[in-house]
């Protein structure tokens, strides 16, 4: 994972949101990627929506392992506007 | 002229942030496959914002980092950092603040909403006087959140006051937070749940001033230092967060001959537009919180949900009807969702809370901090608020869903007896200082609902 200036809107990298109406805080994703979701509380999720580099595997497989589906992993929208 | 579905031709979107990614992406996913373009005011991507006020201010993300993922590639054209300044109806185009014209053969209108500004604009300039809606907003509040105020004042308790208090008691900095309502969330939750936000925002801490106005924001040398109440009270305060509610972005329509206004956009089931006369138009569309939608299980009140959830499936629906035809077009049908964490609880809710008459605490108790709130109108289910008990919301969809009756059967209950159901007292809008997340926009037979905000 790179810090400063180049992370952010011109990131390429691996961003991820968690749709939390879906989310039933079964805490799977906070087992297989501990750096990237975190419970705040009994249930509800915290996460880093820019994926540290070190961390896409894990991520990947929260995203399967999620019984709700609810996270979605992808390259960052837009990042090839001008 | 007929409407025949097409996959060719010019789509512009206005409004480049949830509902206009989602839309794009179904668009493209559904075959659209002509010249697709986004306008956007800010200068980024799509971003999300639901952790601006939650990981962003705990300074646990970076504010920069909160870009949205794509579903796919949209193979857009992206005109970011201008703003839409005018829509005309009969030469189909749009205008952009720079000058620009933007020709199309459809449109979908996705402008969202902004803070509404502190009233007094001088004050609003002071150093220390913040809102919170955008990324560069909530980057701004954090690094000064990190800079340890004395104290922060957080001005209107809804869903965006009541989170950045509870950040703010995270990082352990002091924090009052004055309403002119009854209590915090009594806007959105109603009495109970209300009274419910008051004891746990005083349990962490907060300061929590409720039927007081901030009737003037002080400062000296360009810096804000405090703040005069109703009440005859002062703080002192270095940092002020104005929550008072969202304006929705509908001025660039005025004179265009839509139905748009302080309210929103009035379009039909279909996310199609209606013209100032009531007429739906055809080519015109809108999704997410500048819409303004009948919803069938509400009466076909005409809604405005400033949702998350909401924004991606009207924008689907908006999308999917842009290159359909008659039959073939859907309607916007979901259910109204919506989830806040604060003060370490997690509220969930589904249905509209504020479409209610009485309510009862179906499992859990307030006591316990885990409950499940089911709230009635006339007699059926209309919507529950889950506190750390996110799993039962499933149940309670299919109740509403299927109009059941209120209070509901002890199936869902955890307890033999069920509490009795108390009158849900959701105040009027206008005597809160936070404008409400969801406004039902028309009328109720035995109420008044309608929110009218002069000046907005």
């Amino acid at each position: 994972m790179t810090g400063g200036a180049e992370r952010g809107a011109d990131r390429a990298g691996m961003q991820i949101v968690v749709d939390l109406n879906r989310c039933q805080g079964y805490a799977q994703c906070a087992f297989l990627a501990p750096q990237v979701f975190q419970l705040h509380g009994e249930e509800a999720l915290t996460y880093a929506p820019a994926v540290p580099d070190d961390q896409l595997e894990r991520v990947r497989g929260a995203a399967t392992a999620c019984p709700v589906q609810a996270i979605l992993a992808g390259e960052q929208a837009g990042a090839d506007a001008g | 002229m007929p409407a025949e579905a097409r996959s060719d031709g010019r789509i512009v979107i206005v409004g480049a942030s949830l509902a206009g990614l989602r839309a794009a992406e179904t668009l493209r996913d559904e075959g659209f496959s002509g010249e697709l373009t986004l306008v956007g005011e800010e200068p980024h991507p799509p971003y999300d914002r639901p952790p601006l006020t939650k990981q962003v201010l705990l300074g646990r993300v970076r504010a920069d980092d909160v870009g949205l993922p794509r579903r796919r590639a949209v193979e857009a054209r992206w005109k970011l950092g201008v703003r839409a300044s005018g829509l005309d109806l009969y030469g189909k185009k749009v205008l952009l603040a720079n000058g620009e014209q933007l020709p199309f053969d459809r449109l979908l209108i996705a402008t969202g909403t902004r803070a509404r500004p502190w009233p007094d604009p001088d004050a609003a300039r002071l150093d220390g006087v913040f809102t919170v809606r955008t990324r560069d907003d909530a980057g701004r509040l954090a690094e000064r959140f990190a800079a340890g105020p004395r104290r922060v004042l957080v001005i209107g308790a809804g869903f965006t006051g009541s989170e950045i208090a509870s950040a703010c008691r995270e990082r352990g900095i002091e924090v009052t937070v004055a309403e002119r309502g009854p209590a915090p969330l009594v806007g959105a939750l109603g009495g109970t749940l209300g009274a419910f936000a008051a004891r746990m925002q005083r349990a962490h801490g907060v300061d929590l001033r409720c039927g007081v106005t901030v009737t003037g924001l002080k400062g000296a040398d360009g810096r804000l230092t405090g703040a005069e109440l109703s009440d005859g009270g002062r703080i002192d305060a270095d940092i002020a967060v104005i929550a008072l509610g969202a304006v929705r972005n509908t001025e660039w329509l005025a004179g265009s001959g839509l139905a748009a206004g302080p309210r929103g956009v009035a379009c039909d089931a279909g996310c199609r537009a209606f013209d100032m006369y009531g007429i739906v138009t055809d080519d015109i569309f809108v999704a997410g919180d500048v819409a303004r939608f009948p919803h069938p299980l509400f009466e076909y009140q005409m809604l405005s949900l400033e949702h998350w959830g909401n924004a991606v499936a009207q924008a689907e629906v908006a999308a999917h009807n842009m290159i359909s035809s008659g039959p073939h077009r859907r309607p916007h049908l979901t259910v109204p969702a919506f989830w806040s964490s604060q003060f370490g609880l997690n509220i969930k809710s589904i249905g509209v809370p504020t479409f209610s008459d009485q309510v009862v605490v179906a499992q859990g108790s307030p006591e316990e901090g885990r409950l499940v709130a089911v709230y009635g109108y006339r007699g059926r289910v209309t919507a529950a608020v889950s506190v750390n008990r996110a799993k039962w919301l499933e149940h309670y969809r299919r109740l509403i869903e299927t109009a059941a009756p209120f209070p509901p059967g002890p199936g869902a209950a955890d307890r033999p007896e069920s509490a009795e159901p108390v009158p849900s007292d959701v105040p009027d809008p206008k005597v809160l200082s936070h404008g409400p997340t969801v406004a039902l926009t028309g009328h109720l037979p035995d109420r008044r609902l309608t929110l009218v905000r002069p000046g907005g």
